[in-house]
């Protein structure tokens, strides 16, 4: 090629570049998660790569778990089909570089939000679907009864996580010393602590229950009783689209509203003909316009009852398999953490 | 238009490097915007912050109140550690299946092909789970520890080693042994009139070990206390699990380098070897391997560089390295993901440029010098 030819070539790649850089730079719209889900037709959800109760895939590969019925609701609300959604599984180390980099639209990934991630990570805060504690399983034969007793122990741990930091300040705090080893993934991590290299596992209250149910014998673990930190886990978005936050948090209080109003997967179609009551027939878009207000249809809560269920109904569903009693996470009517803010 | 072709080519570099340069910075203006935006901030402060998090395993000492910044040293040490063992383990095994690739002997020659053949086809990922969760996983526990000659045990926390607890201000003594085992080497070549003082500077070795044996106060064996084991040094399964995983692998590529540098070597000087009267070994060691070794460095050298990166993997399996406590605790609990990645990737870049020149020097040396 001749030396100019070859020159102008460059010039044209350099170019065209900066042209795709800028033109991606240029648009400002409301929502651009949104509109980018739309025009995909799928949400593309990042989750667990795999923990029963949250997130976890079945024999026939199909996901299934909270965090899944809260992937699945948010479909519903914005492409009305709990089947469109794409779920990536996320390791703890790379789940906020996932969401950051804009390859996932939300990440709901039983993962807590703490100031550092909130400021310096530019997690924006959407719901939480799951208020839990950190807590330990060890070997029943150890005879151990608190977590206080545990000096000179060795755990097993998820690399990445907030467990590394409680740990060590609950080791400082009550003077004793616990030592940890680090994996990446929670599979690793069980296989260490059922061949014995760990004498236990420690994760958040419900992936501890969780953890208990994929030992070759459950009943050979016991969970200690203390919860040495608070989890506040639940569905994040990127800091800038401030209206997508907004529904991935509205989408969280419509399966708790339905919760509170009774209103459930079973009897949505039976409710919705005969309901009189101002609160309910708002809340399933035979008033008001709420949907609109958030920039969907005005079915979509019905829509999220009757695909996906409510709050509780998922919980049952999840959880209670692990038998894991809903605790903080009963509704406030209960005694537990989980309040719908007003639906006004 | 310039018609010199010369000078159009010079003009054409200039405007080409004018383009790189113009390029480089529209990405990093593109990646400051992105951050900007975010409210995200660039920088490596956060190094001289505490951790206040455990490691599992650290050469040197290491506590909750240690900065970020130590966090890497640590790492950096494990990460070297290990593939500093693989390369010596990969190249003495690598030596002896090649050589056993070419024996007379049926057998043997073919044990050694089976074995390259079986490690060469495998992920090594697949091979460092199987070590560390198919191998090591099914030792015993601490209470079922075996016990093995000198006070070592072994179970599925690792191997226990007793441990030498030195007297109090015999650091010196130590320092001394050290010394004088680095000399060994040295003093072996030093010529006294017209010889060399050759294998009797292995009498040093017994010095350094007098020297390092005075100071030693009492011996600590490891033994069964609450949950672990107490006293000696731990060699954590972990390392153990990389270090074979990595070995072994790299020993089949190396294998195969060994007898191809091997069979490039003339029948002639194996014929000539063998006119002269040497035996077997002979023939191998003092004729046709030193002759190979010029083909072998710098295939050796991309191995060296493979093993190198590949103690990455060691993430997989729980130890603590780089990629697994750098890039990985530390990029989340500080929240420095941009940072700690380019901290890591100059790592390895600084570490394997090291390698390479220490290795592109050892093959100028043993090059064919020519005149």
């Amino acid at each position: 090629m001749h030396y100019w030819t070859r020159l102008a070539t460059c010039g044209a790649v350099v170019a065209g570049m900066l042209g795709f850089a800028s033109g991606s730079w240029a648009q400002e719209v409301k929502s651009p998660t949104m509109d980018a889900i739309k025009k995909r037709g799928e949400l593309i959800c990042g989750v667990d790569t795999g923990i029963p109760g949250f997130a976890f895939q079945d024999s026939a590969g199909k996901w299934a778990g909270l965090d899944i019925a809260y992937c699945r609701a948010l479909a519903t609300a914005v492409l009305g089909s709990a089947d469109k959604v794409k779920f990536i599984g996320t390791t703890s180390k790379v789940r906020f570089s996932v969401l950051q980099s804009g390859e996932i639209d939300v990440l709901i990934r039983d993962s807590t939000l703490t100031l550092t991630r909130n400021t310096e990570l530019g997690l924006a805060h959407g719901a939480n679907n799951f208020f839990t504690g950190e807590a330990f399983m060890v070997k029943k034969s150890l005879n151990v009864a608190h977590a206080k007793e545990l000096n000179g122990a060795t755990i097993c741990v998820l690399t990445g996580t907030t467990l590394e930091l409680n740990i060590a300040d609950y080791g400082r705090a009550n003077n004793i010393k616990i030592n940890t080893l680090l994996f990446e993934r929670p599979e690793e991590a069980f296989a260490a602590a059922e061949a014995g290299r760990c004498d236990g596992y420690t994760d958040d209250g419900g992936s501890v229950a969780a953890a208990r149910s994929s030992m070759k014998k459950p009943d050979d673990w016991v969970i200690l009783p203390e919860l040495i930190s608070r989890e506040f886990l639940g569905s994040y978005t990127r800091q800038g689209d401030e209206r997508w936050n907004i529904l991935v948090r509205w989408t969280h209080m419509a399966m708790l509203e339905a919760e509170v109003l009774g209103i459930t997967q079973k009897n949505v179609d039976e409710i919705k003909k005969t309901a009189t009551n101002p609160e309910v027939r708002g809340f399933l878009g035979l008033e008001e316009n709420f949907g609109k207000k958030l920039g969907v249809d005005n079915d979509w809560a019905y829509r999220i009852v009757k695909e996906v269920g409510n709050y509780g109904e998922n919980y049952d569903k999840y959880f209670g398999p692990l038998q894991l009693p809903r605790g903080w996470n009963e509704l406030y009517t209960k005694g537990g953490l989980q309040y719908p803010l007003p639906w006004r | 238009m310039v018609r010199r072709p010369s000078r159009r080519a010079y003009i054409g570099q200039w405007v080409l490097l004018a383009g790189v340069v113009a390029f480089g910075w529209l990405l990093a203006d593109m990646v400051a915007g992105n951050y900007a935006r975010k409210n995200l901030h660039f920088g490596f402060g956060f190094l001289a912050d505490q951790a206040h998090f455990d490691l599992p395993f650290h050469l040197i000492s290491w506590n909750l109140f240690d900065t970020y910044g130590r966090v890497l040293l640590v790492c950096l040490l494990n990460t070297v550690l290990v593939a500093a063992m693989a390369i010596v383990t990969a190249t003495v095994l690598g030596l002896l299946v090649g050589v056993m690739r070419l024996s007379v002997n049926w057998l043997v020659r073919n044990i050694a092909l089976a074995f390259i053949e079986f490690v060469r086809n495998t992920p090594q990922l697949v091979q460092l789970i199987f070590w560390y969760v198919g191998v090591l996983q099914t030792l015993p526990s601490p209470r079922q520890s075996i016990t093995l000659p000198g006070g070592v045990l072994l179970n599925i926390r690792g191997l226990f080693v007793p441990d030498a607890v030195m007297r109090e201000g015999s650091g010196l003594l130590s320092w001394l042994a050290l010394a004088v085992l680095i000399a060994t080497p040295f003093v072996w070549r030093v010529k006294i009139g017209s010889s060399r003082v050759g294998a009797k500077a292995l009498f040093l070795l017994l010095l350094a070990l007098v020297l390092f044996a005075a100071g030693v106060d009492h011996v600590e064996y490891p033994v069964l206390q609450g949950f672990n084991l107490a006293g000696g040094t731990q060699v954590p399964p972990e390392l153990v699990a990389l270090w074979i995983g990595l070995s072994i692998y790299a020993t089949a590529f190396i294998a195969e380098i060994v007898r191809g540098s091997i069979e490039a070597i003339p029948k002639g000087q194996h014929e000539a070897a063998q006119a002269l009267g040497l035996k077997g070994l002979q023939r191998l060691f003092l004729v046709v391997l030193p002759q190979a070794l010029r083909i072998m460095v710098p295939q050796l050298t991309s191995q060296y560089l493979n093993i190198i990166k590949s103690t990455t993997l060691g993430a997989a399996v729980g130890y603590s390295e780089l990629m697994q406590i750098f890039a990985g605790t530390v990029m989340q609990q500080a929240a420095k993901e941009a940072e700690t990645m380019a901290i890591v990737m100059a790592i390895f870049v600084g570490i394997n440029l090291a390698t390479s020149a220490l290795m592109n020097w050892y093959n100028r040396r043993v090059a064919l010098v020519e005149r």
